[in-house]
């Protein structure tokens, strides 16, 4: 085994082979549009080309011999003795596929190939025309009965120029066996004139005896980075015949760097895939060593006043604490964009998506992305891909009408799927948009009368139409297909952006389309927040989800049947809700118009917030509740107050919903 | 101990040639592709260059001969790092003027011995 241990180089390899076929099949679905890029076929090939380089090297034999064979493949298309046509873009999109398995369970320590793997790997040997190069094999290196070898040797002009040295061939010459140089000569191509000669060109030749009873293949090692380079011929020495070989004395092996015996990949252990990585540009590294940097002297800066204090230093204290402030605030920034990853390397995988179900629903439908570079947090994004694949598929399976309706409709027949992702204020904002039907009122309304979720004949206005949809148990599809029927409704995808800390809801026009609009925090482990007092206790409502702050006149509050409050907020009457009894606070104030009340909005619904006072604005860093006690309806986390004292974060989401439900009740 | 340029776009592979050359103690500089490497290599002086054939921005091919075409690296030992099925490509990157080649899949050894050749 080699003294290097290549293992600590597989995590990265399988990263990199990951994007790889990440382009790949970018680049695959660029050509299935139509594109004639010929650059397209390059990316694809390379990218092949490197995986295929790269699991040889690092033992992953199975993954080497199918990208090989799916390389080869590639390479006639390069050379442009294979047309593209999509026949063979499927079946290079199913190589892709299966080369993702194959490298994530090399990289799980699983066995590599299956059945299908290898079935795919016999598909694409017939495909390829021409002959596979077999991978390298160990050549056997036969030693020739011969007791050594005469070699002439003339190197042309430009020897030298190719970076070759003919002295480097003597040494190793020599190590194979005893070297005499027979005679060395000058060859015509040489100058006249001394003068004349160039020190960059080689006018020399060598005869060569080399005894010993060396293989040929060794002696043509040596010579084999100078095919085109010099006039070479080796033949066995005359008296070859007569002298037997020496038994016991085996000729020294040179082993040509082809020969690599293929390793398996059972021999290498799976830690390489625990625990995942992030790649971080250098520009947020020097950012935050540059923040670093400002801190060190901000706080010498401090502990320089700290040592010499006095009263008349105070404004200078101060500056200095404001200073740290900045510091703080910025380097958390800093620290918090290196989990930072761009949101297309989500949206990339929709494409492909988008064309099986095109091809699998017998729609037509134009992808179009947006924002691929907003930055999310590393977690969210890997977390926010499989309700994206769900709304996408629910868009094109329900949203989208088939060709047929839409012209009889007057639409264009391809319909328009919308990917969109962009900053607002503290949230990242993905939608998805389609130019479709739009929600179904009617089957909707029918199917919630069905299940029970409204009463007959109820009236349920737009915005409880769509929020009916992400009631549980809930889907409308007439036949359920087999895409959106497997039981996992918009409720899941509801449920999982929650657990994000984001929320989720839909607008929609009849026959014009729907936006699904998903709101996500930047980041899950810190959120802007206002502390307000409610008895003794301190809860601290998200910023993002705050609308205004107000303290209300006893005339503004109306009292409605079933003891509930509401009060007239621009326009439209909003549930109160009272934290105290909510979360059962003593010593509060519980005359409304002595305390303040916090409207708070959440997909589009308010709800006023009944608190004591407010305390002031802070960053809190959230501490999961479920992870040390369990969880809480209306909470969804705590944190630490400057004070050392624990504060509850609201979760608006839930709140909202229990106001929802006193109004209902009402 | 040589200085020496490795050239690849494959960050494992690239990694995987750096480590083990300065385990050897070579002092090594890495690039990404063709391009970025000829930038480092006007900037600096190396006794040799080890390069990936297919890379993006520029290839090794293109590589080699724009460096042959440096007074600095007309003499100075460059080997493609390429594959077996590639023969043809080991013939295009000699016309640029490539020493030599070390054909993937290679063990960190075969990679040193194959730099002590070169180098002596």
């Amino acid at each position: 085994m080699s003294a290097v241990d290549l293992t600590q180089f597989h995590k990265t390899f399988f990263e990199e082979s990951r994007e790889g076929l990440d382009a790949m099949e970018a680049a695959l679905l660029a050509l299935d549009s139509g594109s004639t890029d010929h650059e397209l076929v390059h990316t694809i090939f390379r990218a092949a080309h490197s995986i295929k380089g790269g699991a040889a090297t690092f033992g992953f034999a199975d993954v080497a011999a199918f990208t090989h064979v799916a390389e080869s493949l590639l390479e006639e298309v390069r050379s442009e003795r294979r047309a593209v046509d999509s026949g063979l873009i499927e079946v290079l999109l199913r190589s892709v596929d299966c080369m993702r398995a194959m490298l994530e369970r090399s990289s799980q320590g699983r066995p590599v190939a299956d059945a299908e793997s290898e079935a795919l790997r016999v598909e694409l040997v017939q495909l390829v025309s021409g002959e596979i190069a077999a991978p390298a094999v160990a050549a056997a290196s036969l030693v020739a009965p011969v007791s050594g070898w005469n070699i002439a040797f003339t190197a042309l002009p430009h020897l030298l120029q190719t970076g070759n040295d003919p002295l480097r061939l003597f040494r190793e010459l020599q190590q194979l066996g005893r070297l005499e140089v027979v005679r060395a000569f000058i060859t015509d191509s040489a100058p006249a004139q001394l003068a004349e000669l160039d020190p960059s060109q080689c006018h020399l030749g060598w005869e060569l005896r080399l005894h010993g009873a060396v293989a040929r293949g060794a002696v043509d090692a040596v010579f084999d980075w100078l095919d085109g380079d010099c006039e070479l011929t080796v033949a066995p020495l005359p008296d070859a015949a007569a002298v037997p070989s020496v038994p016991g004395v085996p000729a020294p092996e040179v082993a040509p760097p082809a020969a690599v015996a293929p390793r398996t990949a059972r021999g290498t252990p799976a830690a390489s895939g625990e625990g995942s990585s992030i790649r971080v540009g250098i520009d947020k590294v020097d950012a935050l060593i540059n923040m670093m940097g400002e801190l060190v002297i901000t706080q010498s800066m401090l502990s320089d006043i700290g040592e010499h204090f006095h009263l008349s230093q105070l404004e200078r204290l101060r500056e200095g604490l404001l200073q740290l402030e900045r510091n703080t605030r910025e380097l958390q920034e800093s620290v918090m964009r290196i989990r930072m990853l761009p949101i297309g390397s989500v949206f990339n995988r929709f494409p492909r998506l988008v064309r099986d179900l095109e091809r699998k629903l017998g729609k037509q439908v134009k992808l179009e992305l947006h924002g691929e570079h907003t930055e999310l947090d590393k977690t969210v994004l890997e977390k926010i891909g499989d309700p994206l694949v769900h709304l996408v598929r629910n868009a094109i399976d329900h949203g989208l009408e088939s060709p047929e309706q839409r012209r009889a409709a007057g639409k264009n027949e391809t319909g328009t799927l919308r990917l969109d992702a962009y900053h607002e204020g503290g949230n990242i904002v993905v939608q998805i948009s389609d130019d479709g039907a739009g929600l179904n009122r009617a089957a909707i309304v029918a199917k919630a009368e069905q299940r029970g979720l409204i009463r007959p004949g109820q009236e349920v206005d737009d915005a409880e139409v769509a929020e009916l949809i992400f009631q549980p148990g809930f889907s409308t599809a007439a036949q359920a297909t087999d895409l959106s029927g497997r039981g996992v409704g918009m409720d899941v995808v509801r449920r999982n952006v929650r657990d994000l800390g984001g929320s989720v809801g839909v607008r929609s026009q009849s026959g014009k389309g729907s936006v699904f609009t998903i709101a996500l925090p930047l980041t899950l482990a810190i959120i802007d927040g206002l502390v307000t007092a409610v008895g003794e206790e301190r809860y601290i409502v998200p910023l993002i989800s705050i609308v205004e702050s107000l303290r209300l006149r006893p005339e503004m509050v109306r009292k409605i049947a079933g003891g509930g409050e509401v009060f007239h907020f621009r326009n439209e009457y909003l549930p109160i809700m009272r934290l105290h009894r909510a979360f059962g606070c003593n010593a509060a104030i519980t005359e409304i118009e002595r305390g303040i009340v916090v409207v708070v909005e959440e997909e589009g619904r308010r709800v006023g917030l009944l608190v004591d006072d407010l305390l002031g604005q802070q960053q809190a860093v959230v501490k999961s509740l479920e992870a040390h006690y369990q969880r809480v309806q209306g909470i969804s986390g705590a944190t630490i107050l400057s004070d050392g004292s624990v504060a509850l974060i609201v979760d608006v989401c839930g709140v909202v919903r229990l106001g929802q439900r006193g109004k209902a009740a009402a | 101990m040589a200085k020496i340029l490795a050239v690849d776009d494959s960050v494992s592979m690239r990694g995987m040639v750096a480590f083990t050359l300065r385990g050897a103690g070579h002092e090594v500089a890495e690039a990404e592709n063709g391009q970025l490497a000829l930038d480092v290599a006007r900037g600096s002086s190396f006794d040799l260059v080890l390069a990936d054939v297919n890379m993006p921005v520029m290839d090794g091919i293109a590589m080699v001969r724009e460096l042959r075409a440096m007074d600095a690296y007309k003499g100075v030992p460059i080997l493609m790092l390429t594959t077996e099925s590639h023969t043809e490509k080991k013939m295009e990157g000699k016309a640029a003027g490539a020493t030599g080649w070390l054909v993937k899949p290679f063990d960190p050894e075969q990679l040193l011995a194959t730099v002590k050749r070169v180098l002596g």
